[in-house]
């Protein structure tokens, strides 16, 4: 059969750099034809047909007549195929088992086809991972638009890349952590962060010559059921690797290998349940299944994460914004917020650094604060923002929600953006000339907040291979008296794969920093008590949401913060706005990007952070990070300035107002 | 009224590169589907009826049926595994009689218009 040669002009993958590899591959100029496509199907009739339209549609078509033999070229040459069309019926192997095997192993887009139109049949389909049913007769008019699965789950493969990579090693760093937070864990997480990063792009198929090469095991179908079948009995949670090789008592089999299937079965499950979310909708669900999540609960530090997969998009614009509550006590009300950014390329580890701080120091950069008090609100803003933020909040929390989920969230991310762009048009419309809807897509920025209480940061790893993660942690005082704030530097950490990263200290408590790599995420976080923090991220580059704390309890208050982020084309500058206070955001780094500047731009802070004293006013900051990591090409422009909106009042001592936005656009 | 807009889409596929394309497709789904008719007359022959082994079959010959565009064949082909899933086996084997009578029938119109077609061709 033909075996598609090499990858014709557009498809073939630079195998270059890890990160950009699908964008290149997605831009190319011709991209469909060429497209290479495995057909499987036990029908010779249908088999010829198939093969017929698919070379009429240009695509490079390789074809084959079992499943085993369709598995094992798959095996053979996984960067051979950018999709496969599978039959559901096949004697030798079920078109099912085909696509769970592939989704497995090579994670290649699968569409399933088949004359059985029965509701079931299809959804059993969705839910095994296919990204496609073809009800037979297959019309030429469906072939031609296989493509755009491929595209799709390039773009995806890159943010769940990211998340994936954080959600885990949030898990296990957090494992870690409760065993030995200190230092030593560093060594640890490293490896893994590193050994799944390898994993990673074996799972992507690229790049896998590497970390294939070591002993291999084919998880032939069985050694899968096995596998499963060890896992079920665990408990997809409490599976471990140990464990699952105790149960499934195979010689030769190691600890490793089960360890590295495990990481792609998970992920699998979690394709198929962002696949379910995403039919779904919004909703918000949390997963079971995420181990990461039920972890953190655990630890009680950290309410919600959210990693948001970033991406793709050049520029980003994050637009946090913050809600007051409306009410708030006098005299109360320091919400301090902690957050801590970090960033990871894949390169920097900061996960650990040293000391859950000392994170910070490997890294650099960004911060978010936002601190928001204010007494008093204007109700009008705040119904715009309160909206908004709504919107975003419920959008943000199910991105915390699914944190764990890589597929979730980023489904989230991707569904987000555009809403995002609209919440953040309407709301900010007024104060902002400019923004522009199309977020386009921010698709990889992954933040992932983390909210921790009386705790300062808490590392997460974020591994990606491109993608950044961001994470916050947030740590609140609840202990303060009222007027106290603590305010906690932040130390934001972000490690951008760009490089570019800035950080602010804003008074002396509040650190902003910002990375930015390719994309930039903007959280916004709230608290409503003291433990819970909500986070937000908005990915892509959004306004962050803000939050509100209706009421908090006498203790604290907590602002919700914005923050803003643009991205810029690195000439630009970082701008600051009027209100801007101490902090300033500074800089931007431009690194790889060319387009890319990272800059922070207005950031206003009512400086209130700094301020200690009991006024303080709502402060939002915002930051905004736009990572140049634009898988796809993006001009500077289509970054969008970033607003931020800060709301200050006046102050009165002992109170807070605050209505300030500031918004800002930067026109790149 | 045998064929529905699948087959016209097969012969639109049919280029230069490959002037016999219709032809050979069904050429193909001919000596593939013998073999399944084949296969459901034997599983027709036992008693008491296998009716998930009967509906895999039926389906087999659904969807390579479908693909040709042989529209008729098709809808008795799907009245079939409705009997399949009643369990209904007087039901299945006079629809499976159907299905031959239109599968031949069919054969028939398409070997006459392919004659017609090369005979068309050749002057």
């Amino acid at each position: 059969m033909n075996l598609g040669g090499g990858l014709m002009g557009s498809m073939a993958m630079p195998s270059s750099t890890v990160s950009r590899k699908s964008s290149e591959v997605v831009t190319a100029d011709q991209f469909p034809v060429g497209l290479r496509v495995l057909v499987v199907d036990d029908d010779p009739t249908c088999l010829t047909i198939l093969e017929k339209m698919l070379r009429t549609c240009r695509y490079e078509v390789t074809k084959t007549n079992r499943a085993e033999h369709a598995l094992n070229m798959l095996r053979e040459n996984k960067n051979g195929f950018d999709v496969v069309i599978s039959d559901v019926h096949m004697p030798d192997m079920d078109g099912f088992k085909l696509l769970e095997q592939v989704g497995l192993e090579m994670d290649l887009p699968v569409i399933m086809m088949s004359a059985d139109d029965s509701k079931q049949v299809v959804m059993k389909g969705v839910t095994h991972g296919a990204c496609d049913y073809l009800i037979k007769p297959v019309r030429i008019e469906a072939l031609k638009n296989i493509w755009q699965h491929v595209v799709r789950k390039k773009k995806y493969e890159y943010n769940k890349d990211v998340e994936q990579s954080g959600s885990w090693d949030e898990g296990d760093r957090q494992l870690k952590h409760d065993d030995a937070v200190s230092s030593p864990a560093n060594d640890g997480s490293w490896k893994n962060s590193k050994r799944k990063s390898g994993e990673d792009d074996e799972a992507d198929d690229k790049d896998d010559t590497t970390t294939l090469k070591k002993p291999r095991v084919v998880w032939s179908v069985e050694l899968h059921q096995q596998f499963v079948a060890a896992v079920n009995q665990l408990g997809i949670d409490k599976a471990v690797p140990k464990k699952i090789l105790e149960l499934m008592n195979v010689p030769g089999l190691t600890r490793e290998n089960v360890a590295s299937h495990l990481q792609k079965y998970r992920l699998y499950l979690r394709r198929l349940s962002g696949v379910s979310q995403h039919q779904g909708g919004l909703n918000s669900s949390f997963m079971p299944q995420d181990p990461s999540f039920s972890t953190m609960s655990s630890l009680g530090g950290i309410d919600l994460q959210t990693l948001a997969a970033t991406g793709q998009l050049s520029a980003q614009t994050l637009a946090a914004y913050t809600r007051l509550p409306p009410t708030i006590k006098p005299g109360i009300s320091m919400p301090f917020v902690d957050q801590r950014n970090l960033f990871s390329f894949e390169n920097s580890k900061l996960r650990y650094g040293d000391g859950q701080q000392s994170q910070i120091s490997n890294v650099s950069k960004q911060m978010n604060l936002l601190h928001g008090f204010p007494t008093t609100m204007e109700p009008k803003q705040l119904a715009v923002l309160n909206q908004s933020a709504q919107t975003l909040g419920s959008m943000n929390m199910q991105a915390n929600a699914s944190s764990s989920h890589q597929s979730s969230s980023l489904l989230m991310q991707q569904m987000v953006p555009q809403q995002r762009g609209h919440i953040s048009n309407e709301s900010i419309s007024s104060q902002v000339p400019r923004i522009q809807p199309s977020v386009g897509q921010p698709l990889q920025s992954n933040g992932n907040a983390n909210a921790v209480l009386s705790r300062n940061g808490i590392p997460y790893d974020p591994v990606n291979q491109s993608a950044s993660v961001v994470d916050f942690s947030v740590n609140h005082i609840p202990e303060l008296p009222g007027n106290s704030f603590p305010l906690g530097s932040t130390p934001g950490i972000t490690s951008i794969t760009s490089k570019g990263f800035n950080q602010e200290e804003i008074g002396s408590d509040i650190k902003v920093s910002r990375g930015f790599v390719g994309s930039y995420d903007m959280f916004s976080e709230l608290q409503h008590k003291p433990q819970e923090w909500q986070m937000q991220n908005p990915n892509m580059g959004f306004a962050g949401s803000s939050q509100h704390v209706p009421s908090v309890q006498s203790g604290v208050n907590v602002a919700p913060s914005i923050m803003v982020n643009q991205s810029y084309v690195s000439g630009q500058k970082n701008e600051q706005n009027g209100h801007s206070m101490a902090g300033k955001p500074m800089y931007s780094a431009g690194l790889e990007n060319q387009h890319m500047g990272m800059q922070n731009v207005n950031q206003n802070y009512n400086s209130i952070h700094v301020n200690n004293s009991s006024r303080v006013k709502a402060e939002s900051v915002s930051d905004v990070v736009n990572l140049g990591a634009n898988l796809f090409d993006y001009s500077p422009e289509d970054m969008l300035s970033t607003i931020m909106l800060k709301q200050q009042e006046g102050i009165g001592s002992g109170d807070f107002d605050f209505d300030g936005y500031t918004l800002d656009n930067i026109p790149v | 009224g045998y064929l529905d807009e699948q087959f016209i889409q097969l012969e639109e596929l049919q280029d230069d590169a490959n002037p016999d394309f219709v032809e050979e497709i069904v050429t193909s789904y001919y000596t593939d589907s013998v073999r399944l008719i084949q296969n459901i007359d034997q599983a027709l022959a036992k008693y008491p009826f296998d009716f998930e082994k009967l509906d895999n079959y039926m389906h087999q010959f659904k969807g390579s049926s479908s693909s040709i565009g042989a529209k008729k064949v098709v809808l008795e082909c799907s009245q079939f595994r409705k009997y399949c899933a009643a369990g209904i086996a007087e039901g299945c084997v006079k629809t499976f009689q159907m299905i031959k009578q239109e599968h031949a029938m069919l054969r028939k119109k398409l070997e006459t218009y392919f004659q017609m077609l090369s005979s068309a061709g050749g002057t």
